[in-house]
């Protein structure tokens, strides 16, 4: 049983991982002008809610399989996703619009928080992989 | 997060003052879309540029020198020091202690920390005349310009003996100021604090008719001691001393005494200190020029015109940390697309620009050798090529120094193909008009159809013009205009959820061709809705209709909308209580109720098309959300609350004269516009209605010459061994007449590295602008408290940061430089701005029109928005005649907003750019009114009036002149209204005093107490 939730919470880490590389990419190619603001946040807006439900699904194994210390490691990063997402004034088109992005430095902190993001699904990816071997061992 | 770029209390409180988070620093990347070139690197010669030798310009940077009398007190020369209770003050209860006055003197019914503040309005004449192209004789060219051949006949061969460059020796700011700093004795600064009485009890309302009873200004000239020039404390800056001596003076006239303050006098006017709280007359009396950056005149010389590119700093810090300390916003304030009178227009088969960095050659660019030049953006070397060695203009060769790109900093290319990524479009209008019943009602449609038929002609345009019309209300109407058809044909697409064309050859029709049944059209369609009963109206998918018509080929949309959208997509509820319009809460429904139409206007940029909203309407129409159409397809928005055609005559002018401009003005599509940068700084935030399409490339489907734009800079790298930054404004739009065209605009400012440098340098009325369209965005985004209360900070911030950073010696009182003695004022003056203000009933379609303005309009016209003037007009015939183009124009000095300067025999004109208030005194002089007004007494003036009577009189030609004079500074038209003292617009008028006291806002000197008592903490 404790081996399953890893498993499946690593698969989880592993599509949040290639999700924050590709809001990585997809955000300094933005930088460089490879791709206008429009196209860059329709591809990235897509996203948002998978990477939301992948977040919370995480957690949610944790608190329910009662691994509290990563539980609790989960929530503060599932709760800013939700807060950024109700956050968003009606007439956005997104958590990242395409007209704002370029504003007060917009870009550079969705960067930030990206590189943020993928750090921390590094370091869930280790404890998940080391938890599990464990369970395995034990088992 | 508070990334919003500058601080409120509300916020964060901390740092980031304008220079929150930074952009990426790649603005400079050499990736263009647009932008494409084959350069051809031939050798060719060049010359050293422009030795910066400083020594050789006395007194050029600062000459504002000679206004120093203006702004000071006339009792200046003699000082008299009189008790603080003056004998012509009658009444003063409760005089404060002279010595702690800066505490004792708060507002009596409200807490000074809070800044509830009502009224509003605008202006500052600003002479947006046609500015003499700075004059450089080489250009014989009239104003059309010059056509450079192509190929360079090969001059005879000469010597091109390029004198060994002298190194640009720009003097070092660091050099001392050639003077040692006074001792403080001479400053016994124990101001009394009776300078500014404030009588609470004595306040009058906005509306109060009793004038005589006001408290009598801050000053009232005698009775006050006030400091003089000498009494200042020295002030230590250290200052590139070269740049601000005044011619010397002779040894023998100065005195021990005296030699302390020919010394000061060597300070520039600029840093002059000001005792805000003490000095009362601070407005000057006439337009305020923009200060003039602190260049070697060879370079100023060639510098790009202040009302066309503007910094809110004239010299830039070298380091961030720098600028952060002067607590001052950096940003750039472009009108680029202004109409000018002389603009150089060069034809070339290739257009030399830096080729990592794209920057177009312009003056400040330095040639290394006789064949390379450098880049001035980001330092490379480029080669000149062989044809630009030859000089069109002189018809000489090997002079690159000489040609027009070089010596002008606003210049204009035709582009070859390259710029072009399809066949330049022609121009196309499509006009979409509202015909549900509330809009017959109205009876605008009238005057658009008289208006269109008029300047069916003057249309910007060529043989390929196209034009094409749609109405709507619950349904879509086209319009076949084919020619061959008898009379216009009208086609009703009635499914408004899935919209299509239904001839989509033959709704837009070439306007030559056709001109007759679009005449038969325009004449019949003001009647073929007179009975209509429909109420509905579908905005939402008749836009949809005008962007599918229009995507082939981009061009404008013109909407005409008065009401609500209530159908289809794209509908809208009512968001307004009216019983919150003129509550101390915070404002709701800034900011849009759906996306749709920012993502229509997105979908239109994307196609070139741009939407211009015209707006009449008396109900609540949700500006803040369909203006997003307007505001991200680079179009403009016109907004005329409660039009009607006959009940509101004043309107309907307004209306048809706007119209008629936006007709006729000229008119430029499928834009782009980059700025760049030297390296090091880099551009973080827009303002204007565009949208960013990459980090520095603005999309603007039309460009309209009322545009205004305004970025904010950070300073990425430090700028150590740099004496002077450039910025480029490039625009590429294609002409009405189908040319593709490219506007270049230079402007190049000195680097500083100390801060009272920086604090001289300070353009206020940039910086008033720049902070009004970082306030509109932060209401947007945060909250309209949070917006008010960033701007009262960015008031006390860089007056803290000049206090504690530039002023070596503490003296009491509110102290400013020169340079920055307006900025409180123009902050209260947008405190009180209908955008911003709180407590006055403010509708909130009015608010947002306001806040629109603040963001596009051009400078010169914002501060008509920010500070109105008042001008006296019963004395014309004694104030400074002018001879303007042949007419003799009386110049009255600028009042300061102030009830106390009304005077019952007077008559005044305050003009808040688009309205004119003429008032007129209950006891004013019979015969002005005769040979002004044309009627005999003030009882006779009546209510409505909105044109002055051309009489054949004196008076009556120099007021109309006066009138006309400034009518003719600005491309928009001014209503004018005449008011007594009963009439209902008085109270409009009153809002506007904002120096005075309201319920629900600060006087000025209660403000300035307010600064003070946050800048002493």
């Amino acid at each position: 049983m404790e081996a399953a939730v890893f498993i499946l919470s690593l698969i989880d880490c592993c599509a949040l991982i290639f999700l924050s590389v590709y809001f990585i990419i997809t955000l300094s190619d933005l930088e460089c002008d490879y791709i206008n603001a429009r196209a860059c946040c329709s591809k990235l807006n897509k996203w948002v809610i998978p990477e939301l439900v992948g977040q919370a699904l995480a957690t949610v194994l944790m608190l329910v399989s009662m691994h509290w210390f990563i539980f609790l490691l989960n929530v503060p990063v599932a709760s800013w996703n939700v807060y950024r997402y109700v956050k968003v004034p009606m007439g956005n088109m997104g958590v990242f619009d395409p007209t704002e992005i370029h504003n007060r430095g917009q870009l550079k902190s969705h960067m930030k928080e990206a590189m943020i993001k993928l750090g921390f699904h590094l370091l869930c990816f280790f404890i998940y992989l080391y938890s599990m071997i464990l369970a395995l061992i034990n088992d | 997060m508070s990334n919003d770029g500058f601080t409120s209390q509300n916020g964060t409180g901390g740092g980031t003052y304008t220079n929150g988070p930074l952009l990426s620093p790649i603005a400079l990347q050499p990736t263009t879309q647009d932008f494409m070139e084959g350069q051809a690197g031939c050798p060719t010669i060049a010359q050293s540029k422009a030795p910066l030798t400083s020594g050789t310009n006395p007194s050029r940077p600062y000459q504002q020198a000679t206004e120093v009398s203006m702004y000071q007190n006339p009792s200046g020369s003699s000082l008299p020091v009189m008790p603080p209770v003056g004998p012509l003050r009658p009444m003063q209860p409760s005089q404060p202690d002279p010595n702690n006055h800066r505490m004792s003197m708060s507002p009596p019914s409200q807490s000074p920390t809070t800044l509830p503040v009502s009224n509003s309005y605008y202006q500052h004449p600003q002479q947006p005349t046609s500015w003499q192209y700075r004059g450089h004789p080489q250009i014989e060219a009239p104003s059309s310009g010059i056509q450079l051949c192509p190929v360079p006949s090969p001059g005879p061969s000469q010597v091109y003996r390029m004198g060994t460059a002298t190194p640009s020796s720009f003097h070092s700011a660091s050099q001392s100021p050639g003077h040692s700093p006074t001792s403080a004795s001479g400053n016994n600064l124990t101001m009394p604090a009776a300078a500014y009485p404030l009588l609470p009890g004595q306040m009058s309302k906005a509306d109060g008719t009793v004038y005589q009873s006001l408290p009598p200004g801050y000053q009232s000239m005698l009775g006050v001691p006030k400091p003089s020039p000498v009494l200042l404390p020295p002030q230590p800056y250290s200052l590139p001393s070269q740049q601000y001596q005044q011619p010397p003076i002779g040894p023998a006239q100065l005195s021990s005494s005296l030699a302390a303050l020919s010394l000061q006098a060597q300070a520039p006017e600029a840093l002059r200190v000001v005792n805000l709280l003490q000095e009362r007359n601070l407005l000057p009396p006439g337009p305020i020029p923009a200060p003039t950056p602190c260049l070697p005149q060879d370079l100023q010389k060639l510098n790009c015109n202040p009302e066309v590119f503007r910094c809110t700093l004239t010299s830039i810090p070298q380091t961030q940390s720098l600028l952060n300390k002067a607590r001052l916003p950096l940003g750039l304030l472009l009108h680029p697309f202004k109409d000018l009178s002389q603009l150089p227009v060069v034809t070339s088969s290739s257009i030399v620009r830096c080729r990592s960095c794209r920057t177009y050659i312009n003056p400040f660019v330095s040639f290394l050798d006789q064949r390379r030049w450098k880049c001035n953006l980001c330092y490379r070397v480029n080669d000149v090529p062989e044809e630009f060695m030859y000089n069109p203009v002189s018809r000489s060769y090997g002079e690159p120094h000489k040609r027009p790109e070089v010596q002008n900093a606003t210049i204009e290319f035709i582009a070859p193909s390259e710029y072009m990524l399809r066949p330049p479009q022609p121009a196309v209008y499509l006009f979409v008009l509202d015909v549900s019943h509330n809009a017959v009602e109205t009876g605008y449609i009238d005057v658009v159809c008289q208006s269109l038929l008029e300047n069916l002609n003057s249309l910007p345009g060529d043989s390929r013009t196209k034009i094409g019309f749609i109405t709507f209300d619950s349904m879509i109407h086209f319009y076949n205009l084919q020619e061959g058809l008898s009379q216009p044909q009208m086609l009703i697409v009635s499914d408004t959820e899935d919209i299509f064309l239904p001839t989509p050859d033959s709704l837009l029709v070439n306007l030559s061709e056709c001109k007759e049944l679009v005449q038969d059209l325009l004449k019949s369609l003001p009647q073929m809705f007179a009975k209509t009963m429909e109420t509905q109206s579908a905005l939402g998918p008749a836009l949809q209709a005008a962007f599918k018509l229009m995507s082939p080929t981009g061009g404008r949309v013109s909407i005409f909308q008065t009401q609500l959208p209530t159908l289809g997509i794209g509908a809208l509820g009512s968001r307004e209580d009216p019983n919150q319009r003129s509550s101390a809460k915070d404002v709701q429904h800034l900011s849009p109720a759906t996306d749709f139409y920012k993502k229509l206007a997105l979908d239109c940029s994307g196609q070139q098309v741009a939407v211009d909203l015209f707006l009449l309407s008396a109900q609540y129409c949700d500006l803040a959300t369909l203006g997003c159409i307007s505001r991200y397809s680079a179009g403009s928005v016109f907004f005329y609350p409660s039009y009607h055609n006959q009940h509101t005559p004043a309107q309907t002018e307004r209306f048809q004269k706007d119209l008629k401009r936006y007709l006729t003005r000229k008119i430029g599509f499928e834009a782009v516009m980059r700025i760049r940068c030297t390296k090091g700084l880099s551009i973080h935030t827009f303002h204007g209605n565009f949208f960013v399409r990459s980090t520095d490339l603005l999309s603007l489907p039309n460009i309209n010459p009322d545009a205004g734009f305004a970025v904010q800079m950070s300073i990425e790298e430090n700028l150590l061994d740099m004496q002077v930054v450039s910025f480029q404004a490039a625009l590429l739009y294609t002409s009405s007449k189908g040319e593709r065209r490219i506007r270049v605009h230079t402007l190049c400012l000195p680097v500083v590295n100390s801060i009272s440098d920086i604090f001289a340098g300070a353009d206020v009325q940039a910086i008033t602008g720049l902070l009004a369209s970082m306030a509109v965005d932060r209401s947007v985004t945060a909250s309209l408290t949070d917006a008010r209360d960033a701007m009262t900070n960015a008031v006390i911030d860089s007056l803290t940061s000049y206090r504690t950073s530039v002023l070596a010696i503490q003296q009491p009182g509110l102290l400013a430089p020169a340079c920055l003695r307006l900025l409180p004022l123009y902050i209260l003056g947008l405190l009180k701005q209908k955008a911003f203000r709180t407590g006055t009933s403010t509708r909130l379609d009015d608010r947002v029109f306001a806040m629109c303005q603040l963001k596009c309009q051009p400078l010169a016209y914002l501060m008509y928005l920010v500070h109105p003037s008042l001008y006296r007009l019963d004395t014309l015939i004694n104030e400074g005649p002018q001879n303007i183009d042949d007419h003799i124009i009386s110049q009255p000095r600028v009042l300061q907003l102030s009830v106390e300067k009304l005077i019952r025999e007077g008559v005044f004109l305050m003009d808040t750019g688009s309205e004119f208030y003429f008032w007129v005194g209950r006891n004013c002089n019979p015969v002005f009114l005769r040979q002004v007004l044309g009627v005999q007494s003030y009882a006779d003036v009546p209510l409505n009036m909105n044109h002055l009577p051309e009489l054949d009189t004196a008076e009556s030609g120099r007021t109309r002149a006066f009138i006309g004079w400034l009518r003719e500074q600005r491309p928009f038209y001014s209503v004018l209204h005449v008011i007594g003292e009963e009439s209902p617009l008085k109270s409009i008028f009153m809002q506007n005093m904002i120096e005075d006291r309201t319920e629900s806002a600060l006087s000025y000197y209660e403000f300035l107490l307010h600064v003070q008592q946050q800048v002493s903490k």
